[in-house]
């Protein structure tokens, strides 16, 4: 199929709202993801978690293309990610992603992180993008630390800040990439309330963590990655109890 | 019935003198061992041989404002070498009844600088302001209007023009050398090599072949009759050079950041203007605001290589003034004066960068 048949074969409203294809990437020599198929329905929560070097960072990053796949497809929202800039700025302003090392910007207040986006790129006027900042930010129970600068905050409460930002852009699918990786275990919950209420609230979300808790009680579907390449993916219950492939239990067993 | 308990009375000593106070201070930093102890009493000596012959050179028996003849008389310093020519080291060769107008223009110079260092002036007024400010300094220093005679560009000189090559040479070296750290850092091959060639082959040469090249090659490029005002071809030559470094300086600082801040700048839809703009700059300016300093106090004290090219900037203003025979010999005072001079400009400067690098530490 040609871009413009793939284009409206697939409306956001009925088909997948992101779609991968037949997806290769080769980081120079080094083939890092292999033959990945993917199809994410709107309001889906999928859980993505495997070994290090699996390629599930990377697989999540060429979604809001942070980072360039050589062969295959990936469409979301309806665009093709290709290496039209125009396209790939359509794909970021739907697509909201939350980092490891939470990546704010130690510049500006915590109200200028997140007004910053709706601003310059929705060009949303400053006074309802602050309205909207301040709403997210008592969504994630920070609105008292508005006027605070980043370095002030601990990592628990930069994280939400994270989440936070992405949310006002007002994104139809949430990127996380081991968001709790970096904190301990008191601000790990923290995090993950937050991430359960955006879950029930009927986000689309695609989470690579190795919190598995998180993946029993609110996921979808959970996928296991190795080696590039998708390995097993089912519903929690079936995932956990029930995998199918020996590496999958082999993994399995030593994190649970 | 038990006698009454009586707390004991104790003798309250006074600590040891070579512990505390002045003597203790001595003791633990000045004479803690016996290298120190030697050292100390050679700097003393060293001291006690130079200061006092200075200081009674300069301030004791020194003349400040007398003519060239009472400074034959004198053993300590002529320091009216500096006073006496004050109108031709301050202004050149600028007309004599017209001197007015440099000295207004250099106030308002100075006031505009010192308006401008307040970050809360910092608004679209600021602009206005220096436009306006521009205009006036241009108006008063050319003349030609309202009555005032013209004076050609190759009269300015003295401090007016240090003054002017120095604040424009920084003022537009700096956007250019942030363009050129950004053009280098580009993706695109023709903008990469176009300034890596610039950057290379700028730093490759001193600044006074650059201000040769101005003035004496480039005429040779220009059709018959046309020349360009040779201030500005020294203005052009101060701002490549200086822009050069900026250039390398910055290109510095935005390695220097993390690559989270791109991509989370990148999953928010910022494109690359607003990205550097916004987020980029703002951080990697504040990191290499000490180097950055270094090269423009250089851009600043570099102006004094316009004398290559027959400009006559404050140093070779004073040059002149010692070259007359009434005020030969004494150089030393003039040089020292000059000296205090760029040190209070430099100071000034050196010092605004440490407040606004205060400033700027918000939250990190």
């Amino acid at each position: 199929m040609n871009e413009t048949e793939i284009q409206t074969a697939v409306t956001p409203a009925e088909g997948p709202i992101i779609e991968v294809n037949s997806m290769h990437k080769w980081y120079g020599d080094f083939h890092v993801l292999s033959d990945i198929n993917l199809k994410v329905k709107l309001k889906e929560r999928i859980v993505i978690c495997g070994p290090s070097g699996s390629g599930k960072s990377t697989l999540i990053r060429c979604i809001n293309r942070l980072e360039e796949h050589q062969r295959g497809q990936i469409i979301v929202n309806g665009t093709e990610l290709t290496n039209d800039i125009k396209n790939i700025e359509k794909v970021r302003t739907e697509v909201g992603m939350v980092f490891q090392h939470f990546n704010l910007f130690p510049h500006l207040t915590i109200l200028d992180n997140l007004t910053l986006g709706p601003i310059w790129v929705r060009k949303t006027p400053k006074k309802e993008a602050e309205e909207t900042a301040m709403m997210y930010l008592e969504k994630v129970h920070i609105a008292e630390q508005a006027q605070k600068f980043p370095g002030q905050l601990s990592g628990g409460q930069q994280q939400r800040v994270a989440i936070a930002r992405s949310l006002c852009m007002k994104p139809k699918v949430m990127l996380f990439d081991e968001p709790t990786s970096a904190l301990d275990p008191e601000m790990i919950k923290e995090v993950l309330d937050v991430m359960i209420d955006l879950a029930e609230e009927g986000m689309t979300m695609l989470v690579v963590t190795h919190e598995m808790g998180f993946a029993k009680s609110v996921a979808d579907r959970v996928m296991f990655m190795d080696a590039g390449q998708i390995v097993e993916q089912n519903s929690p219950h079936d995932f956990f109890d029930n995998p199918q492939n020996e590496r999958t239990k082999l993994f399995l067993s030593q994190i649970l | 019935m038990s006698a009454p308990a009586t707390t004991p009375t104790r003798e309250y000593l006074k600590p040891p003198v070579t512990e505390v106070g002045v003597i203790g201070w001595l003791h633990a930093n000045l004479f803690n061992s016996w290298f120190n102890s030697i050292l100390t009493i050679v700097m003393l000596l060293v001291l006690w041989q130079l200061v006092p012959p200075f200081f009674s050179w300069a301030f004791i028996d020194s003349v400040w404002n007398s003519p060239a003849e009472a400074c034959r008389d004198i053993d300590g310093a002529c320091w009216s070498v500096i006073p006496q020519n004050i109108s031709f080291i301050v202004f050149g060769f600028f007309p004599d009844g017209q001197q007015w107008r440099p000295g207004i223009a250099m106030l308002l110079l100075i006031a505009l600088v010192i308006y401008s260092k307040d970050r809360k002036h910092w608004k679209k007024s600021l602009g206005v302001y220096w436009l306006v400010g521009l205009i006036v300094m241009g108006t008063l220093m050319y003349g030609g209007v309202f009555g005032m005679p013209v004076v050609e560009t190759d009269q300015w000189s003295g401090l007016p023009l240090t003054f002017m090559l120095a604040l424009f040479g920084m003022v537009a070296a700096y956007p250019l050398g942030v363009m050129l750290a950004l053009g280098r850092r580009s993706k695109m091959p023709a903008i990469k090599t176009l300034c890596v060639i610039y950057i290379e082959m700028i730093r490759g040469v001193p600044l006074i072949s650059l201000l040769f090249m101005s003035s004496v090659m480039f005429p040779l490029f220009l059709p018959e009759g046309v020349t360009i005002d040779k201030v500005l071809r020294a203005q052009v030559a101060i701002i490549m050079f200086t822009a050069a470094y900026i250039a390398e300086v910055v290109r510095g600082g935005l390695q220097a950041m993390p690559r989270g801040q791109f991509e989370a700048a990148d999953s928010l839809g910022l494109n690359y203007n607003q990205t550097m703009r916004l987020i980029i700059l703002p951080q990697a300016l504040k990191i290499v605001i000490p180097p950055s300093l270094g090269i423009l106090l250089s851009a600043f004290k570099d102006t004094s290589l316009v004398v290559i090219i027959a400009l006559y900037d404050v140093l070779k203003t004073t040059k002149v003034t010692l070259s007359n025979p009434k005020w030969t010999g004494y150089s030393t005072e003039a040089y020292i004066a000059l000296a205090i001079f760029y040190f209070i400009c430099c100071y000034a400067m050196s010092s605004y960068s440490r407040k606004l690098e205060k400033a700027l530490h918000t939250g990190r």
